[in-house]
Formats: C-alpha cells, sequence, structure tokens
C-alpha cells in the first residue's frame, strides 16, 4: 500500500495483462469465441435461406434463380458451413447453460467440454449431411 | 469509511451499461431455440433442392409453417441481442450506435421478410 500514499492514483504502476497477440492459445478461449464466431456468420445462411423461401412465395422466376443458387456449389458450401455452425454454437449454448448452473468451471472439465464440442459438432454435422 | 456498497458503485459499469436482463433474455431464447432448430433444420433440408410446387407445399403445412415464424421471430431476436453484444464489446461511440441499428435493422427486414412469405405461401 506504500505505493498508493506516496503518489497519486494516476501514476500508480500497475500490472499490464499480456496482449492478445503474444497469448498463448488456450482452448478455453479458442472455444469461446469460436461461439461468437458462428452465432455471428449464422446470419449469412438465413439470408439465403429467406431469400429462397421468399422467392419461392413470390414467383417461378424468382424461385428460379434463389433455388439455383441455393442449390449450386456455393449454396452446399453455405449450407454445410451453417449446419456445423448451428451445431457448433448449439454444443457452446450447451455448455454455458451448464456453466450458468454453476457447473464445469475448472479448467480440465472445460478443456474436456471444449473437444465435446469441436468433435461434437463434426459428427452431428456429418450425420446432418447424411440424414438431410 | 466506504459509504456506497460495492453494488452501487459497479451498477452502470458494464460495457452496456445494463444488468442481467440482457443475459436472461439470451437464455431464455437459446432454451427456446435448442428444442426447436434440429427439428426445422431437417425440414428444410428436406425442401431444399425440392420443385417450387413441393416447396411450397411443405411450408404451407401448419407445422412447418408455425415452426418456421417461431424461428424467425426468436432467433433473429437472439442473432439481434448476440451481435448487438458483440459490437458493445468491440466499438464505442457513433460507430456502436450505428452498427446496433444496423444488425437490430437487418435481423427485423429478414424477419419480416420470412413472415410475409409464410403469409403468402399459407394464402
Amino acid at each position: 500500500m506504500a505505493e498508493v500514499k506516496s503518489s497519486s492514483p494516476r501514476s500508480v504502476e500497475r500490472p499490464l495483462s499480456p496482449h492478445l497477440q503474444i497469448y498463448r492459445p488456450q482452448l478455453t478461449a479458442i472455444s469461446s469465441i469460436l461461439t461468437r464466431i458462428t452465432g455471428n456468420a449464422l446470419i449469412v445462411g438465413v439470408v439465403l435461406a429467406v431469400w429462397w423461401l421468399a422467392a419461392a412465395a413470390i414467383s417461378d422466376d424468382a424461385f428460379a434463380l434463389a433455388n439455383a443458387v441455393s442449390t449450386s456449389w456455393f449454396g452446399d458450401l453455405v449450407f454445410l458451413c451453417s449446419a456445423w455452425a448451428v451445431w457448433y454454437h448449439y454444443l457452446a449454448g450447451l455448455r454455458h447453460l451448464y456453466f450458468d448452473a454453476g457447473h464445469g468451471l475448472d479448467i480440465p472439465t472445460a478443456e474436456k467440454l471444449a473437444w465435446g464440442m469441436i468433435i461434437g459438432s463434426v459428427v452431428l454435422t456429418v450425420l446432418t449431411a447424411i440424414i438431410v | 469509511m466506504r459509504y456506497l456498497t460495492p453494488r452501487k458503485r459497479a451498477i452502470g459499469k458494464g460495457s452496456a451499461h445494463t444488468g442481467t436482463h440482457h443475459h436472461w433474455s439470451m437464455t431464455m431464447s437459446s432454451v427456446a431455440l435448442a428444442f426447436m432448430v434440429p427439428t426445422w433444420m431437417y425440414l428444410f433440408g428436406s425442401a431444399l433442392g425440392q420443385s417450387r410446387v413441393d416447396v411450397v407445399a411443405a411450408f404451407s403445412h401448419p407445422f412447418t409453417a408455425i415452426l418456421t415464424a417461431l424461428i424467425l421471430v426468436i432467433g433473429m431476436r437472439h442473432f439481434a441481442m448476440g451481435a448487438t453484444m458483440m459490437i458493445e464489446d468491440y466499438s464505442r461511440g457513433t460507430a456502436r450506435k450505428v452498427l446496433v441499428m444496423f444488425v437490430t435493422a437487418l435481423a427485423t427486414v429478414i424477419a419480416a421478410t420470412g413472415l410475409y412469405a409464410l403469409i403468402r405461401i399459407a394464402l
């Protein structure tokens, strides 16, 4: 507490947290940011799906274009990535509910859950691609 | 001695300047979506690639139409709030306000377009 008494609060030497760019990547941090990335990126798949549905409602010409785009390699790529994003975000959401209930917050459990999200989302995406 | 309680000093200091309402709303909508999304993915995936007549038939089914409407409303609200949280974490000032308006408008327009499509298909 000597520092606080000897100088004004502004000049206290405080430890700096490590900058993100020199911070060793950790599974818990990566699994967390992927939740945000997948959730926000899903808007691309939603825009394509809603365009396709609106086109089906409006006219044959509109549907022909939207359907051609949606079933092209580009559409397949968007929907396959979206399926993975949905499943990853889904499992991450379940993990959030588990965390919120006060469980699984120790690092070994959190890392196991992160691997579960990564592997589980890939497995569920493959299953989705096979079934649908 | 401090006369302010720790809670009083903490209120309003978060990046969003609000409390737990946002978190609770996201929890509520996430649970709702968790029940609905897998079924919807199956229905959407089955309809994708079909002819226009079959797509219209699929989405005029009451269950599919109601499920799609619920996902549009709750899902787009969930997106708008999640995207707002991201913007509040990474930007500030006028840029933050403009971006929050943009994602909110985007989510609302998408939901409105999807609902219009469903109504038009149903009629």
